[in-house]
């Protein structure tokens, strides 16, 4: 079977569509990082995001976030099909600026969690987390 | 609506002034995420519960934004301090327009 010049049309524009995928999830975690600090920068450190190194289970996958003087922690899981994952708004009577919940991973990627500091400054803490099962889709 | 939806809340009975407590939460809820599929292709509806606030004495505790990243069953631990006795009210916003709460009184000794 010889390839007509309409096959190979559709052969690249279905690389060229598989291609796009990955480039879409990123802007998906850059916009969302944007809708958050509306452009400024972001420093390392003052925020501690503790995640496992390895989640036998995407569908539950215990973390905890503690930035100390935050008003805001916005954590997202960079390789899901969405990935926001919640943000944490501390009210006046928060005891400390932590919270722990569990989350749902795809499979193996980085958590990314950024606070927002009582100055409008902005620092963030990644951790890659190695999954064994994926936690979305099924 | 999500069925058998039921609060767990863990909060002490007691606290002296100004003590910042660990009260931890836990709502039985399925979480569908919206991308997962059924045995026939068709996505399966997302119906998570969307926010989570919990108030002592009508100030503000925590309030969370949630996602369909979060796990089935939403469980959040976090840290309040306790000027005075009164209750802790809770509030799960479902996605469906349902409103779960509950409250916890916490007396100051």
């Amino acid at each position: 079977m010889s390839f007509t010049r309409r096959d190979t049309l559709r052969l690249a524009m279905g690389t060229a569509f598989a291609a796009a995928i990955p480039f879409k999830v990123f802007a998906d975690v850059d916009s969302d990082v944007a809708a958050f600090t509306e452009g400024a920068e972001i420093g390392e450190g003052g925020i501690t995001l503790i995640a496992p190194e390895i989640a036998e289970n995407g569908n539950t996958v215990p973390i905890e976030v503690d930035a100390p003087g935050a008003v805001a922690i916005l954590v997202l899981a960079t390789g899901n099909p969405t990935p926001a994952v919640g943000t944490f708004n501390f009210g006046p009577l928060a005891g400390a600026q932590m919270a722990s919940t569990r989350i749902r991973l795809a499979g193996t990627q980085d958590v990314l969690a950024i606070a927002k500091m009582a100055d409008g400054t902005f620092v963030q803490a990644r951790q890659e987390v190695k999954v064994t099962i994926g936690g979305c889709g099924g | 609506m999500a069925e058998n939806v039921t609060p767990r809340i863990r909060v002490p009975r007691e606290a002296s002034a100004g003590e910042t407590i660990t009260i931890k939460t836990l709502i039985s809820h399925p979480m569908e995420s919206g991308q997962r599929k059924d045995g026939d292709g068709n996505v399966i509806p997302r119906s998570i519960i969307n926010r989570f606030t919990c108030d002592f004495n009508g100030q503000n505790v925590i309030d969370v934004t949630m996602e369909p990243a979060i796990s089935t069953n939403p469980f959040l631990e976090f840290q309040a301090i306790v000027p005075e006795s009164g209750a802790f009210e809770f509030t799960w916003y479902d996605d469906d327009g349902d409103i779960y709460t509950d409250t916890k009184e916490i007396a100051v000794s």
